[in-house]
């Protein structure tokens, strides 16, 4: 078992035809997932990288089975192409698209929800389980198979991370990059139980960043209802109010998504809090070697 | 963000059926003076700069007048002057209404809901971060069904209003719910709201239009924000920058690691002067764009930390080497590089080669350009 996806994930990319849709279905076939269809609407019949093309999604899931999807469409279509995938029967989208309306993203997240969908974005990495089955764009080479899981709201900070845990001569589960927007479908509390209910996790890496109110949310889950412990860093300890730094979603306002209260209230919940990225791998491997042996 | 001045979210309101005072915008206080005289705007009149920043009434950039003389002269005095970093071009004459209350009204993004979020108060007129957490009520309003009327009730009697001015508080209650909605709205904020005679009226008018959704809406693609010249041409070119109060430029790829490494450069001494994510581009096209317009902010010394996941290492320093042989002699400023993942070797090489110092440790890699940043010899920056 992994987190969300595994060696039955059937994924069909929406997009496909674009630069970064046909740049990542290679890398996601070289991780090793099973990518079935792909869809641009008005370009079905054709074929890229091997993979089928089609004109809906109804008719890629009908004809291949797809399972998952991948969003690469500019931002302007992107909630089309999710509610799409829903009405298709498509339960895991991961929404690479970044510049999303978060008001596109509100109705995206509200639809999805009333159909049991789970959307991991947008603004993000997507979700990969070495040797199982990666949706999304994280680099094929950071990973190697462990029981490390990573949760984070970032994108190049998670491939070093997750690199870093890799070179210490461990591995991960799984990894999720929720995304950097305001408006996210999945957030730390969503995917926190995933974590713990995952038989292949022993320890769980959190990567936050300023703006919101997301790892308060998750300190308070990882207190009450977390066994496993967590290693975790937030992002944006030097960054002005106001102002917002690359993602969309990562601005102090109004007081309100500083570092400092995001660090104290992870540290209050019992997680260790690295005040490096580069400190995480050896604090990780020094807390999973005092793990009692399973 | 696009932060409307308070004359342009008014005429948003305006065309969404929100009362508001008689009032108009002016540009020199000649305009002011006739504004009056012409009747246009009954007085006692208020004279208010059209300025981004909070805090204009304390500011001294809002001032009263009784005669179209005194709106001349309050004019002259508000006008060109430098508010909070901005200067004042534009001024809103408006009618002083005799008011009984001020209330205060918002709706704006709940992020953890993922919901839109009514917010109401009978304290208006004050800034809401001193407003006690009591005294606020807080609606979270699902979008599929909208303001409800239920909802609506529910914020009218926590601002304490009944009869007639109970039904033009509905009103425009639903009236900011469409423009919020339908203008892509990140934040609409009425404050003061006050009650005049059997109504309210909105005497604020605060509204923040996202970025992404200027596309839909390509009116609002050209208004400034507060945004500094070089983020706007950042903003042009599709890069994120930000300029901080340091002297060490930053740039790296992603913004979770562009944040970390001010974090890191922050703590062994640095003080970083602007941020640039670089995103998920390896095109050394972009690379040079990105490193010409660090060099534009003159930083003392530039940091670049690149981890090559999808990106590659050796076209980044390509870029980068390619940039610097752009920029004169005499404005180069100390550049070190760390630079790990995809192509690492190949890319560490190219910067070497090219004079930069380079390296794949990142403790190291900024200890060297705080020193580089702090010898007295450099003197081709300068602070800005």
């Amino acid at each position: 078992m992994s987190v969300l996806v595994n060696a039955d994930t059937r994924v069909v990319v929406q997009g496909i035809t674009g630069h970064q849709g046909t740049v990542h279905t290679v890398q996601m076939k070289a991780f090793g997932t099973k990518v079935v269809a792909g869809v641009t609407p008005g370009k079905g019949g054709g074929e890229v990288e091997g993979v089928p093309v089609f004109n809906s999604v109804a008719e890629a899931v009908e004809r291949t089975g797809a399972n998952a999807s991948v969003i690469f469409v500019p931002a302007p279509f992107a909630k089309d192409a999710y509610l799409e995938a829903v009405d298709a029967g498509i339960r895991l989208t991961v929404a690479v698209t970044e510049h999303i309306p978060f008001h596109d993203m509100l109705t995206m997240y509200h639809y999805g929800r009333l159909h049991g969908a789970k959307l991991i974005g947008p603004n993000c990495p997507g979700i990969a389980s070495p040797g199982k089955a990666k949706v999304g764009i994280i680099p094929n080479v950071v990973f190697r198979p462990g029981r490390v899981g990573v949760i984070s709201r970032s994108g190049t900070l998670t491939y070093e991370i997750v690199n870093g845990i890799k070179e210490a001569g461990l591995g991960q589960s799984t990894c999720i990059g929720l995304g950097g927007d305001p408006v996210v479908g999945t957030s730390f509390v969503d995917a926190l139980p995933w974590f713990e209910a995952d038989e292949e996790t022993d320890l769980v890496v959190l990567v936050g960043e300023i703006g919101g109110t997301a790892e308060e949310e998750a300190a308070e889950f990882i207190q009450r209802k977390l066994s496993k412990p967590v290693v975790a860093y937030v992002a944006g300890r030097s960054a002005p109010p106001g102002k917002r730094m690359g993602h969309a979603g990562a601005i102090i306002a109004r007081g309100r998504g500083t570092a400092e209260s995001k660090l104290t209230a992870l540290q209050n919940a019992g997680a260790e809090v690295a005040k490096f990225p580069y400190e995480i791998p050896g604090m990780v491997a020094e807390r999973l070697a005092r793990l009692p042996r399973r | 963000m696009v932060k409307l001045a308070e004359w342009r979210g008014k005429e948003l309101f305006r065309t969404y059926g929100v009362p508001l005072p008689r009032g108009k915008v002016v540009r020199s206080p000649g305009e002011a003076r006739a504004a009056i005289e012409d009747g246009e705007v009954p007085v006692p009149a208020v004279v208010k700069a059209q300025v981004l920043a909070g805090g204009r009434g304390k500011g001294g950039a809002v001032r009263f007048a009784t005669t179209a003389e005194e709106a001349e002269s309050a004019a002259a005095a508000i006008l060109g002057l430098e508010f909070k970093g901005e200067k004042v071009k534009e001024l809103l004459i408006e009618e002083k209404l005799a008011l009984q209350r001020e209330l205060y009204v918002a709706l704006a993004l709940d992020r953890s809901r993922r919901v839109p979020l009514l917010m109401v108060s009978a304290q208006g007129g004050v800034e809401i971060e001193g407003v006690g957490e009591e005294a606020i009520l807080r609606i979270p309003v699902h979008p599929f069904a909208g303001l409800a009327a239920y909802e609506r009730r529910a914020a009218i009697a926590a601002l304490g209003l009944s009869g007639p001015t109970a039904r033009s508080a509905d009103q425009l209650l639903g009236a900011l719910w469409d423009l919020f909605n339908r203008e892509d709205a990140e934040l609409v904020e009425i404050n003061p709201l006050a009650v005049v005679g059997d109504g309210v009226v909105a005497l604020d008018a605060k509204v923040i239009i996202e970025d992404d959704a200027t596309f839909r809406h390509p009116q609002y693609a050209d208004l400034r924000d507060d945004r500094t010249p070089l983020e706007e041409i950042a903003r042009e070119k599709e890069i994120a920058f930000v300029q901080l109060d340091g002297d060490i430029g930053v740039i790296a790829n992603g913004a979770g690691l562009t944040m970390a490494t001010l974090d890191v450069l922050k703590e062994f001494g640095g003080d970083p002067g602007v941020f640039l994510d670089l995103g998920g581009t390896d095109d050394p096209k972009k690379v040079t764009e990105a490193f010409l317009l660090m060099a534009e902010a003159h930083p003392r010394a530039v940091f670049l930390n690149i981890f090559g996941g999808v990106t590659r290492c050796d076209t980044v320093a390509r870029g980068l080497v390619d940039a610097r042989r752009q920029i004169p002699e005499t404005e180069r400023f100390p550049l070190v590089a760390r630079i790990r993942g995809n192509n690492e070797a190949e890319g560490l090489a190219i910067l070497r080669a090219a004079g930069v110092t380079a390296q794949n440790d990142l403790k190291e890699a900024v200890r060297a350009v705080v020193a580089a940043a702090r010898a007295p010899a450099n003197a081709a920056g300068t602070p800005r």
